[in-house]
């Protein structure tokens, strides 16, 4: 933050750092569900491409069909609901490796939404103002403190995080999400139900994920079929690596998530602001993964 | 006496458990034990036969259903949650809720009762350690079964089953878990002990139950047999072979007689 500040004046400006969080929101909410995820030990790469599929569904429903706005956005996040619950159902009920279910999901969700949007964004050909109904766009809207433009999707995600650490460290569930990562055979054996845990840890990241939707559609505009393919994926996972939770599982907070989250946004932020070109931010972004879970699995191998 | 569980399990093993008492099973592998103790845990179901608690058949079709009848096991790979800490473990899937709306509605976890209540059961088990927030991955192999020797303690009602508890420790912590299981049966808990280890079986148990070839051979107690005849029934060896194993051991207590098989 240090280093970025003194290369460039803006970085530290409320403006910027309000754009930092808009641009950490979509990540952030992904990287909560990715988070449940990889607590349970589980890796859900299918983050970006459900959530793409959730914006298109959202976006398609509430300009060609009729629907409410309410009720695209609704049936939008159970799209994504859906999803989830077929990752977790694979990965609990035949014990299928997470990385397979959700790489199998990520192309089916990928898929789905070329297919249902006929490769169109929606609504199609935008420029200038967006046409889409002001629900959709709810969380893009500001309110300002000081000079600084706050949106309400920024709130509303850590509110997001509020709750996912209440769930997490205030509740059963919480324990026996952590347990079932640590080690699934004790935490069987202590009597914790672990495919109902798995189940309900892919569902509510769908949930996450569905929301993720609503708010990308919201700071975009519109709904587009090729958004969330690389950079939401890898920035998922990127957060909560950073953020400290264990790959192994069983170790982790959403706390260290949104942390990761902002490390993410604020490291894309300010190599653009200093002029990195975006394919230089893949590089660093990519060593800095492997650099995290290297730290990951040192740390662990020393514990054990 | 007070009869207080008959269990029959697969192969027609008989179990009687008393009160006060700790009940060892021995055999060489393969000789039925840990299928025997899965069937009465929960881990596993016996295909056919059926379970007795006080005379009441029970089906266990998970380890919760054999822990909600009182039936708690410690396993010997140290079955905890190693990034919880103590309290959260003694209290694993039995998590106390607070009272009142915030336990009611928003479903908080009553911690410090838990935390409290952990801490005074552990000390009443003579299980030292410094705080009941320490993560368990902290503590030492001999602790950490400690904390599953407590818990099982702790919720059995009926029957606390262990299988191989010492088997992943060091010589002063499975001396540490010994004295354990020796407090839990003052607390007049019955027992089940599995172990590979003669001393300490003959040093525990009150009776030991000789399996071989998922048969029940024989139930023997400390005080009628040696350790060598109590192997020699659990190996099948032949009369010949005991006898030339007791000359080398040094000189013949007694031999075995036929054992009701």
């Amino acid at each position: 933050m240090a280093f970025f500040s003194l290369k460039s004046d803006r970085f530290l400006q409320g403006p910027n750092l309000s754009l930092v969080l808009q641009q950490v929101m979509v990540v952030g909410v992904l990287a909560i569900g990715q988070t449940l995820v990889i607590l349970t030990a589980g890796i859900d790469l299918s983050v970006g491409t459900v959530m793409a599929f959730g914006q298109i569904v959202m976006t398609k429903l509430a300009i060609d069909s009729g629907y409410s706005p309410t009720t695209a956005i609704l049936l939008g996040i159970l799209a994504c609901v859906a999803f989830g619950v077929l990752n977790g159902g694979l990965v609990a009920g035949i014990r299928l490796p997470a990385f397979i279910v959700t790489l199998g999901t990520l192309n089916i969700a990928f898929a789905l939404t070329h297919i249902y949007s006929n490769d169109l964004t929606y609504p199609p050909g935008t420029s200038g103002a967006s046409t889409l109904p002001s629900a959709l766009l709810f969380f893009g809207r500001t309110f300002t403190i000081g000079h600084t433009d706050i949106t309400y999707g920024v709130v509303f995600m850590f509110v997001l995080f509020g709750l996912a650490w209440f769930a997490l460290t205030q509740t059963a569930w919480g324990r026996h999400v952590y347990a079932t990562g640590d080690d699934p055979e004790a935490a069987r054996l202590t009597g914790i139900k672990t495919g109902r845990v798995l189940l309900s840890v892919y569902t509510v990241a769908g949930l996450m994920y569905g929301i993720a939707a609503w708010l990308l559609v919201s700071r975009t505009e519109l709904g587009d079929p090729n958004a969330g393919q690389t950079t939401e994926n890898l920035d998922s996972i990127t957060a909560v690596v950073l953020g400290g939770t264990s790959l192994f599982g069983g170790r982790g907070t959403v706390i260290g998530t949104l942390i990761g989250a902002i490390i993410v946004g604020v490291f894309r932020n300010g190599l653009t602001l200093i002029g990195v070109e975006v394919i230089y931010q893949y590089l660093v972004t990519g060593i800095l993964v492997i650099l995290a879970v290297s730290i990951d699995q040192l740390t662990h191998r020393r514990r054990l | 006496m007070k009869r207080y569980g008959h269990v029959v399990a697969l192969d027609g093993v008989d179990f009687e458990l008393y009160p006060d008492e700790i009940t060892a099973v021995i055999g060489d592998n393969g000789a039925g034990k840990s299928t025997l103790i899965k069937a009465l845990s929960g881990a596993l179901q016996p295909d056919r036969g059926e379970i007795l608690l006080d005379g009441k058949s029970v089906r266990f079709r998970t380890p919760g259903d054999a822990r909600r009848s009182g039936i708690e096991t410690v396993y010997q790979d140290l079955a905890v949650a190693p990034s919880l800490d103590i309290a959260s473990n003694i209290f694993l899937g039995r998590e106390a809720r607070m009272r009142g709306p915030f336990g009611l509605v928003l479903r908080m976890l009553a911690k410090r009762p838990m935390r409290r209540e952990a801490a005074r059961h552990l000390e009443e088990l003579k299980i030292g350690v410094q705080s009941m927030r320490q993560p368990v991955e902290n503590l030492s192999g001999g602790q950490r079964q400690g904390v599953a020797v407590a818990r099982a303690a702790k919720w059995a009602q009926r029957v606390a089953i262990m299988d191989e508890p010492t088997a992943a420790l060091g010589v002063k912590e499975t001396r540490q878990v010994l004295d354990l299981i020796l407090r839990v049966r003052e607390r007049g808990l019955p027992v089940i002990l599995i172990s590979h280890d003669m001393p300490h079986v003959f040093e525990l148990a009150d009776r030991i139950q000789i399996m071989r070839l998922g048969k029940r051979v024989a139930v023997v107690t400390p005080q009628t047999h040696t350790m060598p005849e109590a192997v020699a029934i659990m190996t099948g060896a032949t009369r010949g072979e005991l006898e030339q194993a007791l000359v080398k051991e040094g000189p013949p207590v007694r031999l075995p007689a036929e054992e009701g098989a």
